[in-house]
């Protein structure tokens, strides 16, 4: 019984001294990112691979994603003989929900984990103990720019994801199903605030981008420099980030859209 | 792959991003820079029903202003609610204002 207790207790405290690492990693990659902004390639090298790489992933889903929304929702639009609705409800739950939420998810497992593994594997072949006996800062100049290339990112793949969606759903919607073109448009111009809506979704896609690259360059610095080391971080950058996104996304939900719809 | 390369298609994407946030604000959020002029009006009411803020005002159907504020009033029990309407219609001073429902999802 002692045992069991003593072993919680030493998981509970390595969790803790595991957050104030991390906590502690963050803010010395913010305080060294100076290298990453002032030798702006470093960082455009890395968006190529986090952004560019993921862009066939982002577009397709998001495509598909809207056309399922689309048929959906005609589905049960239809029934109440309001499917000219149906623009509010593709673009409502594309720009607040699941633009941010799923490209969020798609952007940990596609960039995320090679991130967490580059690095890692880095670690593992004492490229990063290299670098330090070259009085070179590994984390100004392989974790800074691989942490600011998925921040700026992930907006932007958000942005797309959405745009494709309802794109998908235009494309069901009207193209397909036959839903009129201007009512479409129109309801859902007057119902989407730009502020309220579009707005809130590219700060939650933001936060999502902070919070993905922030778990997948941590984990790849902090892995255990072997094989099975490395794979283990990719598995839990994957899964660490994917939580974590569905949670910021609803404490963040709660703040931007209860306040005025309540009263 | 050669740097010029990834600069290009670096740029690309960061291009299509932007016209994805412009098509997201423009075309999906309907944003316009307005310039018109509004004036506010507050109306007491003593019932609300669902009234929200932003709520259309209408005039024989069209729009011509909106809800921008619905607080409740101590003294004298009535719901007081501010709207903006557009300063290029003009109302005479015994207009009233009534609360409709516009539909299922209105």
């Amino acid at each position: 019984m002692a045992e069991l207790f003593g072993r919680l207790g030493t998981m509970v405290t390595r969790r803790v001294w595991q957050l104030g690492y991390a906590a502690r990693f963050f803010a010395y990659v913010l305080m060294h990112s100076g290298t990453a902004l002032r030798r702006f390639g470093l960082t455009i090298r890395e968006m190529y691979f986090a952004g560019v790489m993921s862009l066939v992933i982002i577009l397709v889903s998001g495509l598909f994603v809207g056309m399922v929304l689309g048929l959906q929702g005609y589905e049960t639009l239809q029934r109440y003989g309001s499917s000219e609705a149906l623009g509010i409800l593709v673009a409502l739950s594309l720009v607040r929900e699941l633009g941010p939420v799923v490209s969020g998810l798609l952007f940990a497992s596609r960039a995320g984990s090679a991130i967490t593994a580059e690095i890692g594997l880095m670690k593992a072949t004492e490229q990063l103990a290299a670098m330090e006996m070259m009085a070179v800062d590994p984390i100004a100049r392989v974790v800074a720019p691989r942490f600011w290339a998925g921040v700026l990112s992930m907006p932007l793949l958000a942005a797309l994801f959405s745009a494709m969606g309802i794109f998908g759903g235009y494309l069901v919607g009207v193209q397909l199903i036959g839903v009129d073109e201007g009512a479409f448009w129109s309801q859902m111009q007057a119902s989407v605030d730009w502020r309220q809506d579009v707005l809130n979704g590219v700060i939650k896609s933001i936060v999502f981008g902070i919070a993905v690259t922030w778990i997948a360059v941590f984990e790849g610095y902090d892995a255990t420099p072997t094989a099975e080391g490395v794979s283990g971080a990719t598995t839990r950058t994957v899964v660490t980030s994917s939580l974590a996104i569905l949670a910021l996304d609803f404490v963040l939900t709660a703040l931007m859209f209860t306040g005025g719809n309540a009263r | 792959m050669k740097r010029s390369t990834i600069d290009i298609w670096v740029g690309v994407f960061v291009a299509a991003g932007f016209v994805g946030l412009l098509f997201l604000a423009l075309r999906v959020g309907n944003l316009t820079f307005s310039t018109s002029q509004t004036y506010q009006v507050q109306a007491k009411f003593a019932n609300i029903g669902g009234l929200k803020k932003r709520a259309a005002i209408k005039s024989a159907g069209v729009v011509v202003g909106r809800v921008s504020d619905i607080h409740f009033d101590n003294e004298s029990y009535e719901a007081i609610v501010t709207f903006n309407l557009d300063s290029q219609f003009k109302f005479p001073r015994d207009t009233s204002a009534k609360i409709l429902t516009s539909g299922l999802l209105g």
